[in-house]
């Protein structure tokens, strides 16, 4: 036997040609994988590839259509999560399988034997997250959980049945670099107890750090195996992509003009219970910036978008000013009128009604300010489908939204191609100001670098950028100044070349500006200390 | 003279507290059935026909319960197996239910009904004054706060309830942990279903022991506004299902007494009370977020 | 045996027109399943209830009768519903828009004058929208439920009308009866043609029909009605207020329901008495649904319904069948339509024992 050859040891679990039709579209299409014990094995792959199909059936949420799969030398099915369970399998979602409303111990119970009580629940759930540095309060209730602690949820109730095999979804996208550190850690011991972790991942850099050997998918096809450390990212992201991503351009050191959009001691209360208050933020963008806003899931970006776009505007005029006028307490349409745009995180029932056409979705976002080019009849104000008709074509043309039909429904398209069209929709007007949260939120890798080149251009063309984004390879990409959102609470902006992962990681930490910088070097000691 | 204004009190409550504790638990699972009426006034037409076909109310009262919990079968189907809009297909229900009752109880329109006698406690019916009121009930009575406790136990103690408020929280999660949701749903509706048909049968064969068209008369809404109003915990359906008796009882006497305001108006009393109760309680949003099933009224449809 | 669902690419345009189609079909096809197990002869009984209404002049007058209130009410809730917002009080609002349009005539019996009729119109709909306005103010304001407030109204409006009846409105030369005096000839909505006692209310049916159609397919409006109906967020994304929406649409079909109100009493009554209405209020929920929330559909859904009243009434004479036969076959359709329109959305596979694949419906 040669050392290059596959896993040494009989695989945990190996699969055989196991493909997932829904209707005529094969999401997973002969699909083979081997994992060994005591491996941390990665499964590489965009958007759409197949990942969460695939693991979906390893975890008996979907059933396959073919193929079979081998668990330590048995071929099985596996029917449903609970026979998963009982085989050794554990899973942690991407988005999360817990309930709001009920206690951590509650939530762990619900996937373990009901013949337990909740007390010895409660018990063991404290003892096995002290053994693996995860803290938990067993009573608290979830709604009250920051997302890296809910996180810890998944990982011990996966723990609690002594699984042999551990799957984990895109676990590191919604933690902060430090907390994802810490969960490498807690992987690392895990693979030291002869457990084999199959972690699922499309962040190059950390699947070369942590994985044994790494499984990539396209289209649902396995397009290639190999040992990510011998790999670079870029071989590794042309196995994913299947062809060489336009790197996005930028020239440096633009010259910035006057302020196009000023937030002054904006404070904004929660509006419902699970929302986050804002407090105190400021800034000011200028014309040809790029601001990015960073910083984990839940600190306040919502509500952030919602106070600049004026969806929910605020109590103070004064607290926002766009182009120099005072616009807290103006509608999201008196502000496109000074030549904002917008573009929120959520794609459909928020930026697009999903069962409405493009057309109709143009309409949505442009109907006061292109008042004059889309409705005639005066008060009655009839629609003109002609002009938005062909607005919308002008729109896919420009971004390259890749459609079936004329004027297919915005539900139709695939999410890379709808952000495309959600975000063309606005630059379509050449706005002065434009707001995006979450610009590429899952996004093909090619639509993704479309839509950040888009933003650096309308930049340089002379309009101001704000950028909330919890990518941090995207906020390095389009910056030109960057911010970090905590607990509702926005740092100093800082030039983008002088910051660093590591800084950013402790300012989305919550560790705040008020601090000095010296305390903050100080504090990123401490921070790898615990 | 008291003790008499009690018992109607009890025996006027006795159905809305029956017939909300059901939609409650059908909401807990994260189903609407706005059908309460519908399925109550068929519990009370099949009750009071196979009654009047046996001559005995307790066959008659499980025939109630079994014309609720089959009524609801349509309900589930609709919106469990085929997805269709919760709100309109509740609303349907309780069109057909009107309708089709009025169909079967056209036969038995006038006829003198058999009423459910009063189950008399030993020793227990001595006590002064409370004995009577609480231990000389007819079987509902008992019923209803036997289900007060038993559902309370079941939805905070009980696994499988927990599994039941999960799925109401956020269906997605509880099928992805592997939980049945469409078929744990069913049994809610039905659950709320044989609740709100022995609700219907207690109004035919106790409160008021005929048939009559309409006979539920709003109490199937009033029900459901009283789970809004509990915030869907079982003991406050108790205690505000006794408000409501209460204002019903209250009303009746002062139309008795004369006490010259217009009868009609006094009549409409209960349904402002409603009205009233609802503002007050959905006034103050963050209880009513915070309570409210997450997952009411969203359609659930399986990635399989 | 399971049935499973399969999201279709895109809403089925064939669907959307055969689903109250094949809604109707299934609803004679059960309908003649009762009238078989009540003794009578089934597809004889179908002809006495669906066909012979509409074999004769006068009882095509009747058909445009009852339809005129139905559809009246229904576009207005079409708007509602289209909207999210479920005003189920459509009879609560027809009977108060009754009473206010009735004051003139009621309390002016002496005044003759052509200015009458329109005023008592307009008064009717000022009735209808305003107590349509309380379930908006109660859900703008204090966020509660329209659905149960506007229920719970019905019966308040129900009993007021009941005392007025009975109490200061009642004619005292009424024998007793519990009726007002009977409206002045000028307060009485004239017919349309002379062979039948199809009134004007038929026409402000088919004027409020296509004028709304209009609005939902050319006007912004209309787009704001879909938009805040599908996502409110989104709506609000629009810059469109879903606070303005409850109003706009409460208050049309308040409005709309106060007119059907008004016109039912002034053309096809004469006179105010307890019960103005075999429940269209709520029969009209049905007609809105049937079709399919679209204004131009519900004036077939209202004729539909309207002949499930005529064919009761005839049922009930030919076949001594009782009326209430009407209410199981309007429910049976609504139930069905609701089945039918999973079909839209939806492909509908039944899956048999094991792992064979039928496919039911393409």
């Amino acid at each position: 036997m040669t050392l290059s050859e596959g896993p040494v040891a009989a695989p945990l679990l190996s699969v055989r040609g196991l493909t997932k039709l829904f209707g005529s579209f094969a999401a997973c299409n002969a699909i083979d994988l081997d994992i060994a014990p005591g491996e941390i094995h990665a499964l590489l792959g965009e958007n759409g590839a197949g990942k969460s199909t695939l693991v979906k059936m390893l975890f008996g949420v979907l059933q396959p259509s073919a193929g079979q799969i081998v668990w330590q030398g048995q071929p099985v099915t596996i029917g449903s999560p609970g026979e998963a369970r009982n085989l050794g399998v554990g899973m942690v979602f991407q988005h999360f399988s817990l309930f709001e409303a009920l206690t951590v111990a509650e939530n762990i119970a619900l996937s373990l034997d009901p013949r337990i009580s909740l007390s010895k629940i409660s018990d063991e759930a404290a003892t096995l997250s002290k053994a693996y540095g995860l803290p938990l309060d067993p009573k608290a209730h979830v709604a009250d959980l920051s997302v890296g602690e809910r996180q810890r949820i998944e990982i011990v109730r996966a723990l609690l049945q002594n699984p042999k095999l551990i799957i984990l979804d895109e676990p590191t996208s919604v933690l902060t670099p430090q907390e994802a550190d810490r969960l490498f850690e807690t992987l690392f011991k895990l693979k030291a107890e002869g457990r084999s972790v199959l972690y699922i991942s499309h962040r190059l850099e950390e699947v070369r750090r942590i994985c044994d050997r790494a499984t990539v998918l396209r289209h649902g096809k396995v397009t290639g195996a190999c040992d990510p450390k011998q790999e670079t990212p870029a071989s590794l992201a042309r196995m994913m992509v299947g062809s060489d991503v336009a790197e996005v351009l930028r020239d440096g050191g633009a010259a910035l003009g006057d302020i196009r959009i000023e937030v002054n001691n904006l404070s904004v209360t929660a509006r419902t219970p699970f929302a986050v208050a804002l407090k105190n933020v400021s800034m000011k963008v200028r014309a040809g910036e790029v601001l990015a806003i960073a910083g984990v899931a839940g600190n306040g970006q919502g509500e952030l978008f919602d106070a600049l776009s004026g969806e929910y505007p605020v109590a103070e005029d004064e607290a926002i000013r766009i182009r120099g006028k005072a616009v807290g307490r103006t509608g999201i349409n008196g502000r496109r009128l000074l030549g904002a745009g917008f573009v929120p995180e959520e794609r459909h029932g928020h930026a697009a009604v999903s069962a409405m056409a493009l057309s109709d979705n143009l309409l949505l976002a442009r109907s006061q300010s292109d008042k004059k080019a889309f409705l005639a009849g005066g008060a009655f104000s009839v629609i003109r489908f002609d002009a938005i008709r062909s607005a919308t074509k002008r729109i896919c043309e420009a971004m390259d939204v890749r459609k079936s039909g004329e004027d297919p429904q915005a539900g139709s398209l695939s999410g890379g191609n709808l952000q495309k069209f959600i975000v063309g929709r606005e630059l379509d007007r050449q706005p002065s100001v434009l707001i995006v949260n979450q610009p590429t939120w899952g996004v093909d890798a090619g639509a993704a670098s479309r839509i950040r080149q888009a933003l650096i251009d309308l930049a340089r063309s002379g309009s101001a950028v704000v950028v909330i984004s919890q990518d941090l390879d995207e906020i390095f990409e389009v910056a030109t100044n960057i911010a970090v959102i905590s607990e509702g609470r926005l740092s100093e902006p800082h030039p983008a070349e002088t910051l660093t992962l590591e800084r950013i990681g402790l300012l989305m930490g919550g560790i705040h500006e008020s601090q000095s910088i010296a305390e903050n070097a100080s504090g990123a000691e401490a921070a790898h200390a615990h | 003279m008291f003790e008499a204004i009690l018992l109607t009190v009890i025996t006027a409550s006795t159905p809305l507290v029956i017939a909300a504790l059901g939609e409650l638990v059908t909401e807990r699972s994260g189903v609407l059935n706005l059908g309460v009426e519908g399925m109550m006034i068929m519990g009370a037409v099949c009750a009071f026909a196979t009654t009047q076909m046996t001559g005995s109310p307790y066959i008659g009262l499980l025939a109630g319960i079994a014309g609720g919990a089959a009524f609801s079968l349509l309900f589930g189907f609709l919106t469990l197996t085929l997805v269709a809009n919760q709100v309109a297909t509740g609303l349907a229900l309780t069109i057909l239910g009107l309708g089709l009752s009025g169909q079967l109880g056209e036969m038995f329109v006038g006829k003198p009904g058999i009423k459910l006698q009063p189950i008399v406690i030993p020793l227990l019916s001595d006590i002064p004054f409370f004995g009577r009121v609480l231990f000389a009930q007819d079987l509902t009575f008992y019923l209803s706060v036997a289900l007060v406790i038993g559902i309370n136990w079941f939805l905070f103690k009980s696994r499988t309830g927990l599994k039941m408020r999960a799925i109401g929280d956020n269906h997605g999660s509880a099928h992805a942990l592997g939980i049945n949701v469409i078929r744990t749903r069913y049994l809610a509706v039905m659950f709320g279903g044989a609740c709100a048909g022995l609700a219907g049968a207690q109004l035919s064969l106790v409160y008021t022991p005929q048939w009559v068209e309409n006979m539920s008369a709003g109490r199937g809404w009033i029900a459901l506004a009283l789970v809004v109003f509990a915030s869907w915990r079982p003991w406050r359906v108790l205690a505000g299902g006794y408000l409501f008796g209460a204002v019903t009882i209250g009303q009746l006497h002062a139309q008795a007494f004369g006490i010259g305001v217009p009868s009609q108006l006094l009549s409409a009393l209960p349904y402002a009370a409603t009205i009233v109760v609802l503002i007050i309680i959905s006034h103050n949003r963050r209880t009513t977020l915070i309570n409210t099933p997450a997952s009411l009224g969203k359609p659930f449809v399986p990635d399989r | 045996m399971r049935i499973e669902l399969e999201k279709r690419a895109r809403v089925s345009t064939l669907f959307s027109i055969i689903s109250p189609l094949l809604a109707l079909l299934l609803t004679l096809v059960f309908g003649a399943v009762m009238f078989w197990f009540l003794g009578k002869p089934p597809l004889g009984s179908l002809y006495v209830y669906f066909i012979e209404p509409l074999l004769e002049v006068w009882s095509l007058h009747e058909l445009a009768v009852k339809a005129a209130p139905l559809i009246l009410i229904a576009v207005g809730l079409s708007i509602c519903y289209r909207s999210n917002n479920w005003n189920i009080g459509a009879e609560g609002q027809f009977t108060i828009g009754a009473i206010t349009g009735s004051i003139l005539p009621v309390l002016y019996p002496e005044w003759h004058s052509w200015a009458i009729l329109p005023l008592m119109m307009i008064m009717g709909m000022i009735g209808g929208a305003a107590y349509a306005a309380i379930p908006a103010l109660l859900k703008t304001r204090f966020n509660t439920n329209e659905i149960l407030t506007s229920l719970m109204l019905v019966y308040i409006a129900g009993l007021f009308l009941d005392w007025l009846v009975r109490g200061p409105w009642r004619d005292p030369k009424g024998y007793n009866f519990p009726v007002t005096k009977s409206f002045q000839v000028e307060a009485v909505l004239p017919e349309i043609l002379d062979s039948g006692r199809a009134h004007w209310a038929f026409i402000f049916a088919l004027v409020a029909a296509v004028a709304l159609w209009f609005m939902m397919r050319f006007m912004l409006k209309g787009f704001q009605v879909s938009v805040l109906g599908q996502s409110e967020r989104a709506g609000r994304f629009a810059g469109f207020s879903a606070r303005r929406m409850v109003w706009f649409s409460m208050l049309l079909s308040g409005a709309l329901a106060g007119l059907a109100g008004i016109s039912e009493v002034s053309g096809s009554i004469g006179h105010l008495q307890p019960a103005i209405s075999p429940g269209y209020g709520f029969t009209a929920i049905i007609v809105a649904f049937l079709g399919r929330l679209n204004p131009l559909g519900i004036i077939a859904s209202g004729l539909v319904l309207a002949l499930t009243y005529l064919g009761g009434e005839a049922a009930q004479v030919a076949l001594e069948i009782s009326d209430k036969a009407a209410r199981v076959f309007q429910g049976m359709l609504l139930f069905f339509v609701l089945s039918c329109d999973t079909l839209i959305h939806y492909r509908i596979r039944l899956v048999l024992a094991g792992n064979q694949t039928k496919e039911v419906k393409a």
